[in-house]
């Protein structure tokens, strides 16, 4: 990238091997603590469900790691073939349940969904076939969300963000991009334009209205480093693209947070009763 | 006698089991000894693990030998001097971040974490109580000093140590690495080595640092026990990842050596400073920026 905003790009670049180091042994040491060898991702054929499965299986050993393939009978049949290989190269396990059967008949029974709602109910019942296979396979669930994704709330509440843990979450999608690489990812998939592929057609970037390298170089400066928006102004953002992410980041928060619990007691649950999730392990 | 054999701990914990991670100092004591350790040091809270918050006061002990959890590191301090880190609490009832070293089955210092890092990813002061005192101790080996984590991050405990004649700063932590780059190693991880051979270098004083190894909840913590000497020079440093005992002879007769040629401590102007620290604080104005008048 170039421009006078490309030296931010140079902020954004990750040392792939140390990130590798630091995320499989979160994958390893976090599962073993909870009393679990193995994991369950769903595996969309894009670049962040492919980067958790790869982690898991360097971390677990890819027999103890089962990719969920999901297809809906609209899905494109290029995400199939690009997960197929994923399960291929790292000798991953690997499950097909196809949710037409699961979610039509909802569709059906509501015929004037628009397509953001029938593609709330696709990732949610994902959600579902993933958290049986979590009891069935005796893993836990991989969140495959990246700091992008959260930070914009592009991700469906309960849907693909339902996960017992989550290794891609702090790395926004520009750096995602460069572990992908650098843990041999294949090339059709990296190239890709990313899509939830909940419709036909859909992209991220025509959704969000802005690309990846955009928003991240943003992100960066106003969370990382803690810029105001002014300052973001004055290193060379547009005013009305600073706006629209600022509001899109509040109005979103709700996604980040669990659910306030109206306060009655002296003690209440996620205000002043307070434990680490990783309590007596 | 001022040589010693100083073996520093990376260790995990179990999260909030003083039980089972006594069992694991045990277990560490052994394996010093076998290698003829004299003191031993384990890293922040190693008896209770890091990420406490609300099981603070569950695991809260003191250092005593009637102490179910103290008795054994007790009388294994016959054996081997031990810097252990625990959660303190205290006759009324407030609880510290707490270092104690034992030595021939006998407390010979307790220190309480002064500086609760309490902002960011952290949140110690809203779940423990701040520490008061600074001082070093005498040993068999010589003069020491231990502080803990966020006490060092701050130029003014390491300063105190100095005036107060420690040889042999022995720094401990659980430290969150954080702070990824193109670096080979976290950019926290980096401060910290940074800082501690600066104060071995300023202070012309021994400075050994160990630390936590392991996860809890989303945080990594480093691992990477070092020890610069008092010329600044990295003299042992433990393994890059994962539990491990960094060990070394030290002489601290070199503390003499190299302040003889750099005579820092003894030109440091205490006195001139405590004044001036005097005059800057009780200027109105010159310590929190003045109000503009309105």
């Amino acid at each position: 990238m170039t421009g006078p905003l490309a030296w931010i790009d140079a902020r954004l670049a990750i040392n792939p091997e140390l990130a590798d180091r630091v995320l499989t042994g979160f994958i390893g040491n976090e599962l073993g603590r909870y009393g679990f060898e193995r994991a369950v991702v769903g595996l969309s054929g894009g670049i962040d469900s492919a980067v958790a499965c790869i982690l898991s299986a360097r971390a677990l050993g890819p027999k103890n790691v089962l990719a969920v393939r999901m297809p809906y009978r609209t899905s494109s049949p290029e995400s199939l073939e690009h997960a197929g290989l994923v399960i291929e190269k790292w000798g991953i396990q690997e499950l097909t349940v196809d949710i037409t059967d699961l979610v039509d008949p909802l569709f059906d029974r509501f015929q004037d969904m628009d397509q953001v709602r029938r593609g709330n109910v696709m990732a949610r019942a994902r959600m579902i076939v993933l958290y049986d296979q979590s009891a069935a396979f005796r893993g836990l669930v991989m969140g495959t969300g990246n700091k992008t994704e959260l930070l914009l709330g592009y991700t469906t509440l309960y849907g693909d963000s339902a996960c017992a843990i989550n290794p891609n979450g702090d790395l926004y999608k520009t750096q995602l991009r460069q572990l992908a690489a650098w843990l041999g990812v294949p090339a059709p998939i990296i190239a890709k334009p990313p899509s939830a592929d909940l419709w036909q057609g859909q992209t991220d970037e025509g959704e969000l209205g802005f690309t990846y390298e955009q928003v991240d170089r943003l992100l960066y400066l106003l969370v990382d480093e803690r810029y105001t928006p002014e300052d973001c102004l004055a290193a060379g953002f547009d005013e009305s693209f600073v706006r629209q992410v600022l509001a899109r980041v509040r109005a979103t928060h709700y996604k980040r947070v669990l659910p306030p619990i109206a306060k009655l007691s002296n003690r209440t649950v996620g205000v002043d009763f307070l434990y680490p999730r990783d309590w007596g392990t | 006698m001022t040589h010693c054999r100083l073996a520093l701990v990376q260790m995990d914990t179990v999260l909030g089991d003083v039980e089972a991670n006594l069992a694991r100092h045990l277990n560490w004591i052994e394996q010093a000894s076998e290698q003829r350790a004299d003191i031993l040091v384990f890293p922040e809270l190693s008896l209770t693990g890091y990420r406490l918050m609300d099981l603070v006061p569950d695991v809260a002990r003191q250092p005593h030998p009637d102490d179910p959890a103290f008795g054994p590191l007790f009388e294994a301090s016959r054996q081997l001097d031990l810097v252990v880190s625990f959660v303190e609490e205290d006759p009324r009832h407030r609880y510290y971040v707490s270092a104690a070293y034992l030595s021939g089955g006998e407390l010979v210092h307790l220190h309480r974490k002064v500086y609760l890092p309490t902002y960011g990813l952290f949140e110690e002061g809203r779940f423990l109580d701040w520490g008061d005192q600074i001082r070093a101790f005498d040993t068999r080996f010589g003069r020491l000093g231990l502080l803990i984590c966020e006490d060092f991050w701050h130029v003014s405990p390491p300063y105190l140590l100095w005036l107060d004649g420690a040889e042999l700063m022995i720094f401990m932590s659980a430290s969150p690495s954080r702070g990824l780059s193109q670096a080979d190693q976290l950019g926290s991880a980096v401060w910290v080595e940074r800082v501690n051979q600066t104060y071995a270098s300023l202070f012309t004083t021994f400075v050994a640092h160990t630390n936590r190894v392991g996860y809890e909840d989303s945080l990594r913590l480093g691992g990477r026990a070092t020890v610069f000497d008092p010329d600044g020079e990295l003299v042992a440093s433990g393994p890059q990842e994962g539990e491990g005992l960094c060990l070394v002879e030290l002489d601290l007769a070199q503390v003499r050596r190299t302040r003889l040629r750099l005579p820092l401590l003894r030109d440091e102007r205490a006195d001139w400073v405590r004044r001036q620290l005097d005059h800057i604080l009780g200027e109105p104005g010159s310590w929190q920026p003045e109000e503009p008048d309105a």
